[in-house]
């Protein structure tokens, strides 16, 4: 029976629509930006052929290594952040309190909106003339800054507003991995006279280690195609390129300046680091990860 | 006087709250700023100041209008001395009809927002529900047939989320550029026909209907498509609309691929026409907050509307390795 069935190529019709539509787009350009990486293109005259010619190009770009360190410094400082505040935040409704659902849907707002008109209001918020956030810190008396036009400050005022966009997003996963850590474990220590401390430190910590790790690895592939805000905030890779990030890099290599195969080769550098970092973290990271 | 039930709740209340007004402030912020004249937005004064200035003489209403208004209210003015009243009322002096949408109507001259807004309308309606149709009937293949070579087509489904999606953008659009479908609704449309996610997602809801049904319903004489339409679809609505509003509001949201291939304007979504407006506006901060309180808030009543099935729905997923 389960022999016949096998040879149930009729299935097909109910998954071609996808798979057809998978493979033009999705999979198929992955080996097609690999080839086109090896060629000199710009899309009108003829590609020709360079070899690796346009990988050791990108080796000794070092626009390239300081957008990559950029786009490390963003990931690194990020989603630390992000997750440190959400698990407070998420914590803190883990609580039998009242009006739980409403706090939900605030905390929730910014990720519906869109990237776009929401760093259209701050970059208005870090106006250093009429911006709210200098008129704030004036308040503590401390000085106004030209926050996207510095280039000290330009990053972590993009960072900023990108953990206060991705907050609600982290906090309703974790409050979902709190949610099923059992009560009866915070009774017994309780019991035993753990302080609050311990408690997170020995149940909450390691057992909500899974999400936690499904929060970071998450994390870490978005923040590396970090693009949106950093094209809307500071346009042309910002003040002395200190927020040129990665993919605004290829963009601008291939809308730009028209250097397709160029492009694709950065394309692909980043393709392969993203997957070594998923890799790291599913090999190495995992390891610590308490699964019940 | 409002009496706490659970004092010790107090202190949580109290960073909850803390927390959500810095949620809500730049929203706040933004919608505030959207009604407020150029010169109030413009003032270098160091004070915060939420609230427009309801009675200001309307800015884009030319010279001659802003003169009559400054002589009603100073015609109000002496009469309000005369009346011996305390402080004048801001909402006693005389406005404009329909000032304070200045912001709002110069937005959308500035730049064809109502063609944007039907273009991403039009666009996220289309993919969400063709993506949909075809995604339900590749997992309903899944949970339902036994056929060759599943678990490598499941897992080459599995693989494609893995991807980063800005590593396929160029590809795509050489491709599409040789096609010729560049600057057509065709580029912004097709390509996000299949979503891997939707497939996986409505797979896992597909798996838990009972397989004697669709036993049942074969000896009964039932073709397969006449199961799918007449039982799996109708059983798995509220999963459909969870995932409908997802796919509304990625695609409400895309903006780096329409960025990509479309130049020309009556082609542009409404993430796009807000970055193009964004880059000529310059310091036209009340047009900018407009036009950008308007992108927001059709996602933001649908948010309202459909807030439960949304928060669960993500809570429930984004748990599932």
């Amino acid at each position: 029976m389960a022999n016949k069935r096998n040879k149930d190529w009729g299935a097909y019709l109910y998954l071609m629509p996808v798979l057809v539509i998978l493979l033009a787009f999705h999979v198929l350009p992955i080996f097609y930006s690999l080839w086109v990486s090896f060629y000199e293109w710009d899309l009108i005259g003829q590609p020709e052929f360079v070899g690796a010619g346009n990988y050791s190009r990108l080796m000794d770009d070092p626009l390239f290594f300081k957008s990559l360190w950029n786009t490390i410094y963003y990931a690194a400082v990020s989603v630390p952040l992000s997750i440190m505040f959400s698990l407070i935040i998420a914590m803190l409704l883990n609580n039998p309190i009242s009006a739980i659902g409403i706090y939900r849907t605030v905390y929730f707002i910014p990720v519906i909106t869109s990237i776009n008109a929401v760093a259209i209001v701050w970059n208005f918020i870090y106006h250093p003339d009429f911006g709210l956030l200098n008129k704030i810190l004036d308040i503590f008396s401390i000085d106004p800054r030209a926050w996207l036009q510095d280039p000290t400050w330009a990053m972590p005022a993009i960072i900023f507003m990108s953990v206060w966009k991705g907050l609600g997003h982290n906090v309703i996963i974790f409050l979902a991995g709190l949610q099923n850590i059992p009560r009866h474990l915070y009774e017994a220590a309780r019991i035993d006279g753990a302080n609050r401390w311990q408690q997170f430190r020995h149940i909450t910590w390691p057992l909500l280690s899974p999400t936690t790790f499904f929060i970071f690895t998450i994390s870490v592939i978005g923040s590396f195609q970090v693009f949106s805000q950093v094209y809307m905030m500071t346009p042309r890779g910002g003040p002395l390129k200190s927020t040129m990030v990665v993919v605004y890099y290829l963009y601008r290599k291939a809308f730009e300046q028209f250097e397709f195969g160029y492009a694709l080769a950065a394309a692909f550098v980043l393709f392969v680091i993203i997957f070594g970092c998923t890799l790291f973290n599913k090999l190495y990271l995992e390891k610590k990860v308490h699964y019940s | 006087m409002f009496k706490f039930k659970h004092p010790d709740h107090v202190p949580v209340h109290t960073l909850l709250i803390i927390g959500s007004i810095f949620m809500l402030f730049p929203f706040i912020w933004m919608i505030a700023t959207s009604f407020k004249s150029q010169d109030e937005i413009l003032s270098t004064s160091k004070k915060i100041v939420l609230l427009p200035d309801l009675a200001r003489p309307g800015f884009l209403n030319g010279a001659e209008e802003k003169a009559r208004i400054n002589r009603k209210n100073d015609e109000a003015a002496a009469w309000q001395a005369e009346q011996a009243k305390p402080a004048a009322e801001r909402n006693q002096k005389i406005r404009a009809p329909f000032q304070w949408l200045d912001n709002y109507l110069f937005a959308l001259r500035a730049q064809p927002f109502y063609r944007f807004f039907l273009n991403t309308i039009f666009v996220s309606i289309t993919v969400t529900s063709v993506s949909l149709f075809f995604a339900s009937l590749a997992a309903y293949a899944f949970a339902f047939f036994n056929f060759p070579f599943k678990n490598t087509m499941f897992m080459l489904m599995l693989g494609t989320m893995m991807l980063p999606q800005q590593a396929l953008l160029i590809p795509n659009y050489i491709v599409l550029s040789k096609i010729g479908w560049v600057n057509s609704y065709l580029a912004l449309i097709v390509p996000w026909f299949a979503s891997a996610y939707a497939v996986f997602f409505l797979r896992q809801f597909f798996m838990q209907l009972p397989k004697d049904l669709f036993e049942a319903a074969t000896i009964d004489g039932c073709s397969r498509f006449q199961f799918y339409y007449k039982v799996v679809l109708p059983l798995s609505i509220p999963s459909m609309v969870t995932l409908g509003i997802f796919s509304f509001l990625a695609n409400w949201n895309s903006f780096v691929w329409p960025l990509i291939v479309t130049n020309d304007t009556n082609l542009r979504v409404i993430q796009v026409g807000l970055s193009y407006f964004s880059s000529e506006a310059g310091t036209k901060w009340g047009p900018l907050m407009a036009a950008s309180t308007m992108t927001i808030l059709p996602l933001v009543i649908g948010y309202f509307l459909a807030q439960k099935q949304f928060v669960e729905s993500q809570a429930t997923t984004g748990m599932k390795e």
